[in-house]
C-alpha cells in the first residue's frame, strides 16, 4: 500500500462519526564516532499510521488514538476498530475540539508525492572528508567524538472532513567534539543541514584546533556573577525550554512564570527593555518546517490531535521585547475566548538592527566569560523558570577584547524569562543548532547575548 | 525455560514470522562473509494516559514492530533496520546492513570483537507480573485514575491535579549465528498523579506528587500489589497545605538523611552512569559525557565512605532493567560495582568486554527499538543496606542540624559526573534529632565522591526500596531505557544547602 492508499481505505474503513489518518514514512542513516574511528552507524526505515476516531457521546465528545509501525492491508482494518474501540472506551476527551475542513486554509501540496527517502549514501561525500579530518586530528593529536544524522520524514494527513496534506521534512545534524588526548581541553561545534551538502568538515575541524589552542592556557575561577557571552547555541537551549513551558493553560491556572499574581496571564507585559522578539514561521528561509499541524497524540494542553491539519503561520511569543503569545490548543482557545496558537516545529530570537557577530562582542569585552554551550538543563522552579544545568566543552576567559585562556566549568542556575530583563547586549541573529534539545528541535536561529551578571552558581570539576 | 513469571509469552507476538525472517537474514549475512551477525524482532506495545483535572487530556496506543541485523563484516559495525516483515524484505536489510559497513570502514581503526558468550539455543523469558495492562479496559484505567484525580481534587487547597499511566509491553526475539535463540517479554508501569496548589493573590504555587517508584509489574500495582494508594493519596493534601505555608531554607550544610524516594536518583546520576564503561572510554563523550572514573582506577578510585557497597544486576524480581538475557545474547547477571567504598567494577557489553580483557560480558546491551542499535545500558544499579543497619527514625535520631529529603523532583549533573544538583518533593527540617516541619526551596548539591564520602550510615534492609526511571537518555541516535535502583535510607554529613529563590537573584 502507498501512504496515500492507506490514508484513504483507513478512512473509507472508519465507522466513527468522524476520522483522521496519518502516514508518517521515516527514513534515517547515521554514523558515529569516538577517539577518531567509527562507533556506530546504521540505516533505518520506518513505517507509522495513527488512526484517530472521533465518537460523539452524550457527555462529550471522545478520540481513539492509536499509532502503529509494519501496518499492511491485511491489518489495516484491525488497526482502525482499535481505534473505535479505544474511543469508546476512553470517554470524553478534554481538548474536544470540530475537525478542521479544507476551507480552514492548510495549502493542499502534492499529495499524489511519492515519500522521499535517505539512505547511508547521503555520507558518500561526507564519510571520506571526515576520515581526512581524523588522520589530521592523530597527527596533531587531537581526538574527535561525534554524531552526523541524516532523516527525513513524509507525512500523509487524511481526514474524514476532506483533509488531504502532505509534508517532506529533512532534519540533518553534524556535531562534532574535539578534545586534547588527556581529555583535559574540550570544544565543540555543530550544525543543523537539510542536506549535508553546506557541511564543511575540515572547516568545523579547524574551528575546534582553533579553540582547543585557547585552551592552552587554563584559569581557575570561582563560582559567582560574571559578565557572559551566551554564544546562538546556548541561547537556543535555554529559549526552547522557556518555549516548551509557554502553554497558556497552565499560565492561566496559575502554574506558570507565566501566570499573573491575582489571575490571567502575563500577555502584554514588558519581558525585556530592547526590542527582541521570539518567534516560530514555517516560511523562515533555512528553517522551512511543517506549515500545518499534525499530532499523533495530545499532550499537556499544549497539543491536541483535535487541532490537526491547523495551518500554520509566523507566530510571535515574544514581540518588541514584551511577552505577546502563549501556546495555546484550538479547544483552550474557544474555553477561554481567545485565538488557537499551535506549537510550531522552528524558533527564531531576533532584534532589528543588532548586527554584532560573536567576534565582535568578544572585541568589546574587558574582562568576562565567552561560553560554548550548555548541559544537562533541568527546570529547579518552575514559578520563576529558574533551570540549572553546567557549561560544557569551552568556557573562555575574555580580557581587553581577546580570548586569554579556558575557564573551569560551573553549574549555572538561570531563569530565561529573567535574562530577557537583564540583557547587556544582543548580537546579530544566525541559525544554530541546540545542543542539548537537537533531538526535540533542530531548527532553531538565535543571537548571542551578553549578560553582565549571570549566575555561575558552583564549580564543576568536568573537563 | 527460565523466568520469573508462570505467565506465558503473547501468542499473537509468537504468530509473527520472526523465525522465518530471522533465518533467511542470518543466511544473507554468513553468505556475504560476516564475522558477526545477529538478529533481532521486536515488537513494542505502549499505552500512555494523562487526565487534567479529572478528565482525559490524552490516551494514546502504540505498537512499535520491525527487525535489524546488525554485522561485524571485515571488522567494522553495519546496522540495518526495516519494518516488512518477509523473507525478501530480511534479505535486503542483511545486504544493508553489510553495506552500511562498507561505507563506514573508511573511518574505523578499531578491528570489532565480541567477547565469548555460551550458546542458549532456544530459551525464553517473561518478567514477573500478575496482569497483562493490555488487556485491562481502558474505561478501567480511566475510571481509577478519574477516581483518584477528584479524592485529590475535593480536599482544600488542590487547585490542580494531573494523572499519568505510562505502560509497556515489550516482546523480543534474538538469533545470532553462533545459534543462540531468546525469545522475551516484559511489562512495566509508570503511574504518577501531582497535585498543584495555587496562591491566586500571591501568584504562588507549589506541587506535590506521589512517590510510587514505576515498576516492572503488572496492572496488580494499581489495585494494591506493590504500593498503598490509599494511604498516598489520602496524605498528599495536607503535605502540600503544609508545604504552601513552609519557611524558605537558609542556604548553607546541612547534615541530609535522604529517603530511598529520592537517594534512587542520585545513584542513578552519579553512580550509575558514571560506571558505565563506554562513557569511561570515550564513546558517549559528545553526548552523555564520560566519566570521571576512568578505567585506569578500577580497583583503586575511593568512590566512597566504606560502608558504601553498590552492586549491578539485571536479575532483580520487577527491576525494570531486568531480563533474561541482553541484546547480544548474554545471560543476565549480578555483579560487584562499589566494594567498601572503591571503584571494583563496570557495566559491559561484549564488545567492551573484549576490548579490556574483562573476560565474559556481564550483560548490558539493550536497544530500546526494532530500529535502534544496541549500546551498553543500565542495569540495575543498588546501594546495598547494611545488614543491621538503622531504621529511617534511628537515623534521623541522630541528627541535631539537617533535613530530611524525600521524593525526587530536579535533576541535573555534569558530563563527567562530578557536580549535581537535586531538589525534592518534601523537605523537612531536623532539629535535636525530631522533624521539625517542612522547608520550602530546597536544593542539595555536591561533588559525586565528596558526596558519597560524607555518608555516615546506610539504613537497614527494612528500608530498602526500589525506585527507578522510565525515561533515562543515552546514545545517538537517542534511546530511552528504564531502569531501577534499589537502596536504603542513608545519612550524609555537612552537605551543601541552596536556597533556589536565592539562586533566582530574587
Amino acid at each position: 500500500m502507498t501512504p496515500q492508499e492507506t490514508v484513504e481505505r483507513a478512512l473509507a474503513l472508519s465507522k466513527a462519526d468522524r476520522c483522521v489518518v496519518i502516514t508518517n514514512e521515516r527514513s534515517e542513516a547515521n554514523l558515529r564516532w569516538a577517539g577518531n574511528t567509527l562507533t556506530t552507524n546504521g540505516q533505518m526505515r520506518s513505517r507509522q499510521v495513527t488512526v484517530i476516531s472521533v465518537v460523539d457521546g452524550a457527555s462529550g465528545t471522545a478520540a481513539g488514538v492509536i499509532a502503529r509501525s509494519a501496518v499492511t492491508a491485511d491489518t489495516l482494518e484491525d488497526l482502525v476498530r482499535a481505534s473505535e474501540q479505544a474511543a469508546g472506551d476512553a470517554g470524553p476527551a478534554d481538548d474536544a475540539a470540530p475537525l478542521l475542513e479544507p476551507t480552514d486554509g492548510a495549502a493542499v501540496d502534492g499529495w499524489d508525492a511519492e515519500p522521499d527517502e535517505t539512505s547511508i549514501a547521503v555520507f558518500a561525500g561526507f564519510a571520506p572528508d571526515l576520515g581526512e579530518a581524523f588522520a589530521r586530528s592523530r597527527a596533531e593529536r587531537r581526538l574527535l567524538f561525534g554524531f552526523a544524522e541524516h532523516v527525513l520524514e513524509s507525512r500523509y494527513l487524511g481526514s474524514s472532513t476532506g483533509l488531504r496534506l502532505r509534508h517532506t521534512q529533512p532534519t540533518g545534524k553534524i556535531e562534532v567534539n574535539g578534545k586534547s588526548e588527556d581529555y583535559a581541553r574540550s570544544a565543540w561545534v555543530g550544525q543543523s543541514t537539510r542536506d549535508f551538502a553546506d557541511v564543511d568538515v575540515a572547516a568545523l575541524d579547524g574551528q575546534l584546533a582553533q579553540r582547543l589552542a585557547w585552551a592552552a592556557r587554563s584559569v581557575e575561577l570561582p563560582a559567582g556573577r560574571y559578565e557572559t557571552i551566551l554564544p546562538p547555541t546556548a541561547v537556543a537551549d535555554l529559549m526552547f525550554y522557556l518555549y516548551f513551558s509557554a502553554g497558556a493553560r497552565d499560565a492561566d491556572e496559575g502554574r506558570t512564570v507565566f501566570s499573573k499574581p491575582g489571575g490571567g496571564t502575563r500577555i502584554g507585559e514588558p519581558l525585556a527593555s530592547q526590542p527582541i522578539s521570539m518567534r516560530s514561521d514555517p516560511t523562515r528561509p533555512g528553517l522551512e518546517c511543517e506549515p500545518f499541524l499534525t499530532a499523533t497524540a495530545s499532550y499537556g494542553g499544549l497539543v491536541s490531535v483535535f487541532d490537526n491539519g491547523y495551518p500554520l503561520g509566523a507566530t510571535d511569543w515574544i514581540r518588541d521585547g514584551k511577552l505577546a503569545e502563549l501556546i495555546r490548543t484550538r479547544a483552550w482557545a474557544a474555553k477561554t475566548g481567545a485565538q488557537p496558537a499551535p506549537m510550531i516545529d522552528n524558533l527564531i530570537v531576533e532584534a532589528p538592527d543588532a548586527t554584532a557577530s560573536v567576534e565582535d562582542m568578544v572585541a568589546r569585552t574587558g574582562r568576562g566569560l565567552l561560553l560554548t554551550c550548555l548541559w544537562y538543563i533541568r527546570e529547579v522552579d518552575p514559578q520563576t523558570l529558574l533551570l540549572t544545568g553546567l557549561t560544557r566543552d569551552g568556557v573562555y576567559l575574555v580580557e581587553d577584547g581577546e580570548v586569554t585562556g579556558a575557564v573551569n566549568n560551573f553549574r549555572w542556575n538561570e531563569s530565561p524569562v529573567d535574562l530577557y530583563g537583564r540583557i547587556a547586549e544582543i548580537g546579530r541573529t544566525q541559525r544554530c543548532l541546540p545542543r542539548e534539545w537537537n533531538d526535540y528541535f533542530n531548527r532553531t536561529a538565535m543571537p548571542p547575548l551578553r549578560i553582565s551578571d549571570f549566575n555561575m552558581s558552583t564549580i564543576s570539576q568536568a573537563s | 525455560m527460565a523466568g520469573g513469571s508462570a505467565r506465558d509469552v503473547d501468542p499473537a507476538f509468537l504468530a509473527l514470522p520472526q523465525r522465518r525472517v530471522a533465518d533467511a537474514a542470518l543466511e544473507r549475512a554468513r553468505s556475504l562473509g560476516v564475522q558477526h551477525a545477529d538478529f533481532r524482532f521486536e515488537r513494542n506495545r505502549t499505552q500512555d494516559l494523562s487526565l487534567h483535572d479529572g478528565k482525559l487530556d490524552s490516551s494514546r496506543d502504540g505498537e512499535d514492530l520491525g527487525f535489524a541485523v546488525r554485522v561485524v563484516h571485515e571488522g567494522t559495525w553495519g546496522f540495518a533496520a526495516g519494518v516488512d516483515l518477509t523473507p525478501e524484505a530480511a534479505v535486503r536489510v542483511a545486504e544493508q546492513a553489510v553495506e552500511v559497513a562498507r561505507v563506514s570502514r573508511p573511518v574505523n581503526s578499531e578491528p570489532i570483537e565480541l567477547a565469548d558468550e555460551p550458546v542458549y539455543p532456544d530459551v525464553t523469558y517473561v518478567s514477573s507480573y500478575e496482569v497483562d495492562p493490555f488487556s485491562v479496559p481502558e474505561s478501567d484505567k480511566v475510571g481509577r485514575l478519574t477516581e483518584w484525580s477528584e479524592r485529590l481534587l475535593a480536599a482544600d487547597g488542590v487547585d490542580h491535579v494531573d494523572a499519568t499511566l505510562e505502560q509497556v509491553l515489550e516482546n523480543k526475539f534474538y538469533a545470532d549465528l553462533a545459534g543462540t535463540v531468546t525469545t522475551q517479554q516484559r511489562v512495566r508501569l509508570l503511574p504518577a498523579l501531582s497535585a498543584t496548589s495555587v496562591d491566586r493573590t500571591s501568584g504562588a504555587f507549589e506541587t506535590m506528587r506521589t512517590l510510587a517508584p514505576p515498576v516492572g509489574r503488572g496492572y496488580e500495582y494499581l489495585t494494591g500489589t506493590g504500593w498503598d494508594w490509599d494511604e498516598e493519596l489520602a496524605r498528599i493534601p495536607e503535605w502540600l497545605a503544609e508545604k504552601m505555608k513552609a519557611p524558605s531554607v537558609d542556604p548553607g550544610r546541612y547534615d541530609l538523611v535522604v529517603d530511598p524516594s529520592n537517594l534512587w536518583l542520585t545513584i542513578h546520576e552519579s553512580i550509575g552512569h558514571a560506571t558505565e564503561l563506554d562513557r569511561a572510554l570515550g564513546y558517549e563523550a559528545a553526548y552523555a559525557g564520560t566519566s570521571f572514573a576512568t578505567f585506569d582506577k578500577l580497583g583503586k578510585l575511593g568512590y566512597g565512605a566504606r560502608v558504601m557497597n553498590v552492586t549491578g544486576d539485571r536479575t532483580v524480581e520487577h527491576g525494570l532493567s531486568t531480563v533474561g538475557w541482553d541484546d547480544e545474547g548474554v545471560q543476565t547477571q549480578a555483579w560487584d560495582i562499589v566494594r567498601d567504598g572503591v571503584l571494583v567494577g563496570y557495566q559491559l557489553d561484549r564488545r567492551m568486554a573484549r576490548l579490556k580483557g574483562l573476560g565474559r560480558s556481564n550483560g548490558c546491551a539493550y536497544a530500546d527499538s526494532p530500529g535502534h542499535i544496541p549500546v551498553q545500558r543500565m542495569a540495575n544499579v543498588s546501594l546495598q543496606p547494611a545488614p543491621d543497619g538503622p531504621s529511617v527514625e534511628e537515623l534521623i535520631g541522630g541528627v541535631s542540624n539537617g533535613i530530611y529529603v524525600l521524593g525526587d523532583k530536579s535533576w541535573s549533573i555534569d558530563m563527567q559526573r562530578y557536580n549535581f544538583q537535586f531538589t525534592g518533593q518534601r523537605f523537612y527540617r531536623i532539629r535535636d534529632g525530631r522533624l521539625a516541619g517542612q522547608l520550602r526551596d530546597v536544593a542539595y548539591q555536591a561533588t559525586t565522591t565528596d558526596f558519597w564520602g560524607s555518608m555516615a550510615a546506610v539504613g537497614g534492609p527494612g528500608t530498602v526500596v526500589l525506585g527507578g526511571a522510565f525515561n533515562c537518555g543515552k546514545g545517538q541516535p537517542g534511546q530511552i531505557a528504564a531502569v531501577s535502583h534499589g537502596c536504603p535510607v542513608a545519612l550524609f554529613r555537612g552537605v551543601n544547602i541552596l536556597n533556589t529563590v536565592r539562586e533566582a537573584g530574587r
